[in-house]
């Protein structure tokens, strides 16, 4: 999609495909003999749902210490679990989204998103209001002086975080499955980047890495989780989140935050109290692709 | 008959101690008192508090309807019907209040109860945060918006916003092969 195609360079920070083809000949042995020994740590770890609590540690300490060393900073990476009796969902009102696209920088931002190749893990559509929710009549890239513009509305996708989500069903390696509380998360470390997510998910939800992150030290955002916004590296697939690391603290995600209409909700859909029952009990609420039976947690509902 | 005529003059109390309830309920269940903050209302730099003028000296009080021009010029009035006027919401006894249709006094850090007398749909969804902005916390302590942090009330339809960048076109792309060329 929005992804630059560009050869690398060789690195030491070899793959795991790189490492198995490595592996398979006797060169290979000498090549990966002059490599860092944190990389050696790298290949020989587990997937992040069969690491014990020793290893996790472990494994959190490296990559803090790979990030400082890349970054000059210092970067926490967390593993703050799913919070019981909690599932995540999100609503966003089509009548009052006007297409400013703050929710799509913000999420860059928050996310430590590649800025170039640009990476976005949120799409505004404009469309016709004389069409109605039809994908034919969608534009991502308008660009007028001002928006709202007269006969459009506007509908931000992202990840749906499907209770049946197609990505994860077609995952080869179980790289990508679906936390308790809902979110479809992906281990960076275990993706082997076939890319067959990309190709399951009818929303355009998932983003490849073809090249390193281009990711400048001082924008990038040192509160990471594990799961969620650390940075990721080439090779790898990406997705929303629903900002892990802010709302497994009880934060709002960033691009309800940044809102300037405040047409995105999020909650729990499990705390009758929520706002997001509320939307769902009484408003007129609207599922992408509902067809599809993905079973979404993010709902579009007309506020009016 | 005589069960009709008494269903009415039951309902009748019941609906005139409702209308005292809700007039004697003065502090309401405001945002405050629900754990949530409230940043103060947007005032322009340097209005507030309005009794700077309007202390009945500088300024006379003069009910009568009619266009500003010594002062307030800048403010046009784009909200409901030709006829409103400032006095319909600002408060002309007490210059640093608002005032409801029932005569009764508000602060102006509660002026969403002045809104949510014609707007109650929109009243009824803030109050639950489903209408307007919330931060901080989903399962904690959040910060609401006022109406008037996003709608000016003199002038109320939401303003428009210059977009930001769209994504990249794939025509725009940097590909391997381009680069060859």
């Amino acid at each position: 999609m929005s992804d630059e195609i560009i050869p690398s360079e060789p690195s030491c920070s070899v793959s795991r495909r790189q490492f198995l083809e490595v592996f398979s000949s006797a060169v290979g042995v000498a090549t990966l003999g002059g490599c860092k020994r944190a990389s050696a740590e790298e290949f020989l770890q587990k997937n992040y749902r069969e690491l014990s609590p020793k290893e996790v540690k472990q494994v959190v300490a490296r990559l803090e210490r790979e990030y400082a060393r890349e970054y000059k900073k210092s970067v926490k990476v967390g593993i703050e679990p799913p919070m019981k009796g909690v599932l995540f969902g999100y609503a966003l009102d089509l009548s009052r989204c006007i297409g400013c696209r703050r929710c799509v920088y913000a999420c860059v931002k928050e996310n430590n998103q590649s800025r170039d190749p640009q990476v976005q893990w949120i799409r505004v559509l404009q469309m016709d209001k004389e069409e109605g929710v039809n994908i034919l009549h969608a534009d991502p890239y308008y660009s007028p002086a001002e928006v709202p513009q007269e006969g459009h509305f506007y509908m931000p996708v992202q990840c749906q975080q499907c209770k049946n989500p197609p990505c994860v069903k077609v995952c080869p390696v179980g790289a990508t499955w679906q936390e308790p509380d809902g979110i479809t998360v992906v281990d960076y470390n275990w993706c082997i980047g076939c890319r067959y997510c990309m190709a399951a998910c009818p929303y355009g939800a998932r983003h490849f890495n073809w090249k390193g992150p281009g990711l400048p030290p001082e924008e990038v955002n040192p509160e990471t989780h594990y799961l969620g916004n650390r940075p990721r590296k080439q090779g790898v697939v990406e997705k929303c989140t629903f900002c892990i690391q802010r709302t497994r603290k009880g934060l709002y995600p960033a691009c309800t935050e940044v809102c300037p209409t405040g047409s995105r909700k999020f909650g729990n859909l499990l705390d009758p109290a929520s706002e997001i029952r509320y939307i769902l009990e009484h408003k007129r609420v609207f599922i992408f692709k509902e067809d599809l039976n993905t079973r979404p947690k993010f709902f579009y509902f007309y506020g009016v | 008959m005589r069960s009709a005529s008494k269903l009415s003059l039951i309902l009748g109390i019941l609906a005139m101690g409702l209308a005292l309830g809700l007039l004697q309920a003065a502090p309401r269940d405001s945002p405050a008192d629900q754990g949530l903050q409230v940043p103060p209302p947007p005032f322009t730099d340097g209005i507030f508090p309005c009794t700077q003028c309007h202390d009945g000296k500088v300024v006379k009080l003069n009910t009568t309807r009619r266009e500003l021009v010594d002062m307030h010029g800048d403010i046009e009035l784009h909200h409901g019907p030709e006829s409103r006027w400032c006095l319909d919401c600002h408060d002309p006894l007490q210059r640093d209040r608002l005032h409801l249709v029932s005569g009764e006094r508000i602060e102006f850090d509660h002026s969403y109860l002045l809104c949510g007398q014609c707007h109650g749909d929109k009243f009824r969804d803030w109050k639950v945060g489903v209408h307007g902005k919330r931060t901080g916390a989903w399962n904690g302590q959040k910060q609401y918006l006022l109406c008037v942090h996003c709608h000016n009330p003199h002038s109320p339809r939401f303003k428009a916003l210059q977009p930001l960048p769209p994504p990249r076109h794939p025509e725009d792309l940097k590909t391997a092969s381009k680069e060859s060329r």
